[in-house]
């Protein structure tokens, strides 16, 4: 017979990489309007619950007899008995996701994708720009910054939201300002005079942070014009192309490079990213609709 | 007979051949003729093939006429490819049962057939071998393209000759069968009879092969089936200067011919579908009313449609240029860059199955035309 490249393992069919398992939502939380922040637990079975992932990968979610979506991890990678995901009803899944309740099962597929490159900040100022819901992906990086945090020059988080019941995180940003060693700036696009914070967009934060743009590493992670706007602001402060990251966005119905939805150019957002290093799709990213 | 020889084998013996293989518990799938077109089906002998027909095909055009022999593989690829086989246009991936609290996921089981594949062109042995490389070639596997392409059993033809928009010699992957197949026969219908000249490229070819009649070609029975390839090669109804197409497209991606095949797509995805090596799909989630049963399907997709780049807000191609030009580039150019080959087989299929007849090798060389210029 014509034989394919790879020939099968013998005596033991690997897992197929399309069935979810079964975790259950443990806790859920209204973290903004429509936004939901679901604790989940992977079933038992082999004894442990844990889910080792590194900071900026998704998982795919399932709500049984509704569908499939990619939702980042958002938890801290050191509790990985914990899989924690933000979601925000936008479609009929993540509607469905964001109605769970504790006990609820979800399947699950992941992790997927590659990461946040935690390995290269170190030793390096590190910017974290992060609009609306994008700050879920970075937060699990953020925790490992903190973990670690000797290992790392200065941190500085920009986040912007669309208004103050917008911001995520809320009461954990008020934290982690206490904790001094991180320089925090939020904004809203609007704000009622209640708001004394800034306004406008996350992007004229850039130029006023304190960071070595020399010695910088910035991961972005945002709205793809707000992310083309920072990568602007950053270049314009000094960072080059190879220290600058983003996490990209594209319809998903695989995770693993079969179904083609992801593609962007050359490359598979699912397989090749979702973090891609600025120079990489620099050029695609000035393109419409590619 | 070693596989360096060739043999020969008369009408009868192909019918034995069949035979032998259904007998082996094959699934025996070749071309056959129905609702007008040569598709892909079951066959139960060599009757149902589509002796003394060929097909006429353009941009836009496809009609089958009556030859004035009794060929049976005197034509060439139809609307079907044997993706449809490998990578079903619609397959269950899991299903679900739910029981108060808990839920149970079963995969769904391997198919418990094997294909004898009967009739596989040169150009359709590449597209197998192209998604072999999406499915079989990377960190994750398919289990369920594997489970249908790894016994899969080939018998390719060496087209007898081109179709009007047949360009494989300008992709190299064709009209000889070189690889990827069981046995490779050549069709040679003369004044001195109707014989199939057989290559064996396996054991399992040459295993299957020793249990039918046959004799080995002579000298001038061999130069007889290596013309008919020859003279195929030399009447392509198309050509497409593939080399540095690559680099082409990829520097052109803003060239105003995207919006004149623009006015012509219809985006109706019918490219895709008759493609033999496009490979997208989605998955569809089923449940019962009662949600105590739920399932996952997975079929076929295209790139031109709305809803494959959708994300909350919008779709990322809403222009039918966008989208035409992603299957384009896709194709032609960033395929090389995933899977380190071309997605074109030069098959044709996409120029003869396209309603407007938006021709991919004329795209190329509008595109090419506009930098001399």
């Amino acid at each position: 017979m014509a034989p394919p490249p790879e020939p099968p393992v013998h005596g033991r069919t690997p897992p197929d990489p399309m069935v979810p398992c079964v975790a259950r939502v443990r806790r859920r939380r209204r973290d903004a309007p429509q936004v939901w922040t679901l604790d989940l637990e992977v079933d038992g079975g082999d004894g442990t619950k844990n889910f080792p992932f590194a900071p900026g990968q998704f998982n795919m979610l399932t709500v049984f007899g509704v569908g499939e979506v990619p939702i980042s991890l958002s938890g801290d990678p050191a509790k990985p008995g914990c899989l924690v995901h933000t979601v925000r009803a936008v479609g009929a899944v993540s509607d469905a996701l964001a109605r769970l309740g504790p006990g609820d099962p979800v399947g699950l597929r992941g992790p997927f994708g590659a990461g946040w490159p935690m390995t290269e900040a170190a030793g390096r100022d590190v910017v974290i720009v992060a609009g609306g819901l994008g700050l879920a992906p970075l937060r699990p990086a953020l925790y490992q910054l903190f973990a670690g945090r000797a290992r790392y020059g200065k941190i500085v988080l920009l986040y912007g939201a669309r208004s103050p019941d917008d911001i995520l995180f809320r009461r954990e940003i008020e934290s982690w300002r206490r904790r001094l060693d991180i320089e925090i700036e939020v904004t809203v696009d609007h704000a009622s005079s209640v708001w004394h914070g800034h306004v406008g967009v996350v992007t004229t934060l850039i130029s006023r942070a304190d960071f070595d743009p020399l010695h910088a590493i910035a991961l972005v992670c945002g709205p793809e014009v707000m992310m083309r706007f920072a990568i602007t602001a950053l270049r314009h402060s000094g960072l080059d192309d190879q220290s600058i990251y983003l996490s990209m966005e594209r319809n998903m119905k695989c995770a693993i490079g079969f179904c083609g939805h992801c593609q962007f150019g050359p490359v598979f957002v699912c397989r090749d990213g979702p973090v891609f290093r600025h120079d990489r799709v620099q050029s695609l990213l000035a393109l419409k609709e590619i | 007979m070693d596989t360096a020889q060739q043999a020969v084998l008369t009408i009868d013996g192909l019918q034995i051949l069949l035979d032998a293989l259904r007998q082996r518990g094959y699934r025996v799938v070749g071309p056959t003729v129905r609702d007008q077109a040569i598709v892909y089906d079951d066959i139960a002998s060599i009757d149902d093939l589509p002796r003394g027909w060929t097909d006429e095909q353009d941009g836009g055009h496809y009609r089958l006429i009556g030859r004035d022999d009794e060929a049976l593989f005197g034509y060439t690829v139809g609307p079907h490819s044997w993706k449809k086989f490998l990578h079903p246009p619609l397959l269950r991936l899991w299903s679900a049962e739910h029981d108060g609290q808990g839920v149970r996921v079963v995969a769904e089981p391997d198919p418990d057939e094997r294909f004898a594949f009967i009739g596989v062109r040169s150009c359709e042995l590449h597209a197998i071998a192209i998604q072999d490389k999406v499915f079989l070639g990377g960190a994750h596997v398919d289990p369920h393209y594997r489970a249908r392409r790894q016994d899969a059993f080939i018998i390719a033809v060496n087209c007898g000759q081109a179709g009007g928009t047949c360009f494989c010699v300008s992709m190299n992957t064709g009209p000889k069968a070189k690889a990827g197949f069981d046995l490779a026969l050549t069709e040679v219908v003369g004044d001195s009879g109707h014989i199939f000249v057989v290559e064996a490229a396996t054991d399992a070819g040459l295993t299957v092969l020793a249990e039918v009649p046959h004799r080995l070609a002579t000298q001038e029975e061999a130069d007889a089936a290596e013309s008919v390839v020859t003279q195929t090669a030399a009447s392509m109804g198309r050509e497409m200067h593939s080399d540095d197409v690559h680099e082409l497209l990829l520097r052109n991606l803003e060239n105003p011919r995207w919006n004149d095949v623009a006015q012509r797509c219809l985006t109706c995805a019918n490219c895709t579908m008759v493609c033999p090596t496009c490979f997208c799909t989605s998955v569809e989630d089923s449940s019962d009313l009662a949600r105590a049963e739920s399932s996952r399907s997975r079929r076929w997709d295209s790139c031109f449609t709305m809803d494959f780049s959708y994300i909350h807000g919008g779709s990322v191609r809403a222009s039918s240029r966008s989208r035409y030009r992603q299957w384009m580039t896709h194709k032609l150019a960033t395929w090389l860059d995933q899977f380190g080959t071309s997605g074109c087989v030069g098959c044709g299929r996409c120029i003869t199955w396209c309603p407007v007849g938006i021709d991919i090798t004329e795209e190329v060389r509008a595109i090419r035309d506009s930098e001399q210029h």
